[in-house]
């Protein structure tokens, strides 16, 4: 005790310059890290402006997707094709998800089916999308016999409903049981309360989480190479393939052809507008309608 | 209700609701039981795709680096090396990258800044994989073959041992490069839970430790990462099972070959979901397709395990929470 007192003493001052250096280094590192993190950020939408910018024109959106050899075209059809999957997913997935959320926060809290759901959800929430893709492959197009637009809206739909189901559920346990407690001395029946004073209650919490979904799925390309595949004309057949963005942004990336790099580029700033503004604008909503 | 007068009429009312309430309970617990039999549907629907091949080649699927569609002989052992190795380099990366932001966001941030640096980091997870996929081809790769890959192979490739890793021609493309993309794409995943976890670090251990005269570093590393332990690895398993599964960035910039000429992070290689994103649409039906199946069953299970062991530790951590508050 008493050496270690004699060495605090003696090295007192260039122990505690240490620690203050060790310190100063970690912390220097540590906002190094959120710059590097910030740096990649701003790296990628500089480029996607930069390059996708050019490529914005009014033939984007009126032009088809050009034939192989031919550089004049748009992505008319991969646009409204992206839309009208993604909505029929979301039309499709959100009820389903938003029901099992209900399940979960207002009957099955403490029930195996509640814990059991709960925690495979949590799991396809982070699931590789493209195993999701050979799924449906495997039930729906290899019966079929053939690629089509449907295949696609299931498989974005099965992404759609995990998040759905999580957010409502959060949402829902966030109501105070004072609402709920209420409402039932009222003498309202129990789906009417879920329905009229707490899913309503909630019902900030379970848009946004809808619309974070729907901007999750619109970049979604592997679960589609599989099922919807991409078309170069203009189809709204939901029995056929149909195109979309993000497989027709692969297939024009990886093609040698300048101009339709050039048109995955736009496409690509599409997305990402789109997707970047669907969570920006789900947080604004959120924050400004939440009032719990 | 007998009590009543007028009971015949509160006693239908008080009956359809009944029905409505079992009707409406039956149909949520019905979406809720669907969900969780789609995990099992998954698992099952891929098994008997790929009976095909699963007969043919066995478990020697697992270990036999021979894919030649041509020749009907397939073997996982490529995809499954370029699936691990990129997702290991990813982890070195954005493991001390994301303890970084945490560290900055939690503990040094000035509190107006918290909330938008948060949100833009998020934003990085929001970014669709195929926008890395494009940009990590067209505008990183050129770049990184140009600067970095000579740096690298000047410097760690003169070291013994780990000198093979960075040796080849720097071609930009190849497994290191799609690493580094997986890396910046799971660091918002791994920095966001452990921003999360540090954040119910109570305020009162923090503050005895500074009390005794520790710095700022010295309480994030013997105070708040020992006491959120858990929860940090749970974090890191998260961003591990989104590297696993990651398909359009890795596609772009793995390189694509079947081939494993050296054990060098610079030669190009095919991960499970490049291979599955490459060759599906091409695949004749039968052994072709039912191989590429398994190697989606085989990602499955690999995900489901880490994804399983990382939301259990997560679990834990929120049932302690539980029962500290």
């Amino acid at each position: 005790m008493g050496m270690r007192m004699g060495m605090g003493m003696g090295m007192g001052m260039t122990r505690l310059k240490r620690r203050e250096l060790t310190n100063k280094v970690a912390l220097t590192l540590s906002m190094a890290a959120m710059a590097f993190g910030l740096f990649w950020l701003a790296w990628i939408l500089f480029t996607t402006l930069q390059l996708g910018l050019s490529g914005l024109s009014f033939n984007l959106f009126t032009k088809m997707t050009p034939p192989p050899g031919s550089a004049e075209g748009g992505l008319a059809n991969a646009i409204v094709g992206s839309l009208y999957m993604v909505a029929l997913a979301t039309l499709l997935g959100a009820p389903i998800g938003i029901l099992a959320g209900i399940y979960l926060a207002e009957y099955g809290q403490r029930t195996w089916l509640g814990a059991t759901t709960r925690f495979i959800n949590s799991i396809l929430l982070s699931a590789p999308s493209i195993v999701i893709g050979l799924f449906v492959y495997a039930v729906y197009v290899a019966r079929m016999g053939n690629f089509s637009a449907f295949s696609g809206v299931i498989a974005l739909a099965l992404i759609v409903i995990p998040v759905v189901l999580s957010t409502t559920e959060n949402m829902l346990l966030l109501v105070p049981n004072s609402l709920r407690e209420a409402a039932f001395a009222l003498g309202a029946p129990k789906r009417v309360v879920i329905m009229q004073i707490t899913l309503r209650a909630a019902k900030a919490g379970v848009i946004t989480g809808i619309l974070l979904a729907v901007a999750r799925i619109a970049g979604e390309t592997a679960p589609l190479l599989f099922t919807a595949l991409s078309n170069q004309f203009w189809s709204l057949d939901l029995d056929k393939p149909m195109a979309n963005l993000p497989v027709t942004i692969f297939k024009f990336a990886m093609s040698p052809f300048k101009d339709w790099q050039e048109l995955a580029w736009a496409g690509v700033l599409l997305i990402t507008l789109g997707v970047l503004g669907l969570n920006i604008a789900s947080r604004i909503f959120f924050r400004t309608r939440h009032k719990l | 209700m007998s009590t009543v007068p007028d009971s015949q009429t509160i006693g239908s009312s008080v009956r359809n609701h009944r029905l409505g309430d079992w009707l409406f309970f039956n149909l949520t617990r019905a979406f809720a039981a669907m969900t969780l039999l789609l995990l099992a549907g998954i698992v099952v629907s891929l098994i008997v795709s790929s009976r095909e091949s699963i007969h043919k080649f066995g478990l020697g699927f697992l270990w036999s680096s021979d894919w030649n569609p041509p020749m009907d002989q397939f073997g996982a052992l490529i995809p499954i090396y370029g699936t691990l190795s990129t997702s290991f380099i990813a982890l070195i990366i954005a493991v001390p990258v994301s303890f970084g932001i945490a560290l900055f966001l939690s503990e040094l941030s000035p509190v107006w800044l918290r909330r938008p640096l948060g949100i833009a980091i998020e934003l990085l997870a929001a970014v669709p994989s195929i926008v890395y996929g494009m940009w990590g081809l067209m505008v990183f790769a050129p770049i990184f073959a140009k600067y970095a890959q000579p740096l690298l192979s000047g410097t760690l490739g003169q070291l013994p041992f780990v000198g093979t890793l960075f040796s080849g021609p720097p071609l930009g493309i190849g497994i290191l490069s799609a690493g580094i993309i997986l890396a910046i794409m799971i660091i918002p995943f791994i920095a966001s839970v452990m921003r999360d976890v540090f954040e119910v670090t109570p305020a009162m251990l923090k503050e005895s430790a500074y009390g005794v005269g520790c710095t700022t570093w010295e309480v994030v590393w013997n105070i708040v990462l020992p006491y959120t332990r858990v929860g940090v690895i749970g974090g890191i398993m998260l961003g591990l099972g989104r590297a696993l599964g990651e398909t359009m960035a890795v596609t772009f910039i793995i390189g694509n070959s079947n081939f494993l000429s050296s054990m060098s992070l610079y030669a190009p290689g095919n991960s499970i979901t490049s291979t599955l994103a490459n060759e599906f649409g091409e695949a004749t039906p039968g052994i072709y397709t039912a191989s590429l199946i398994e190697l989606g069953l085989i990602l499955f299970f690999i995900t489901l395990i880490v994804l399983v062991f990382s939301k259990l530790l997560l679990l834990n951590l929120s049932k302690q929470e539980g029962v500290k508050t």
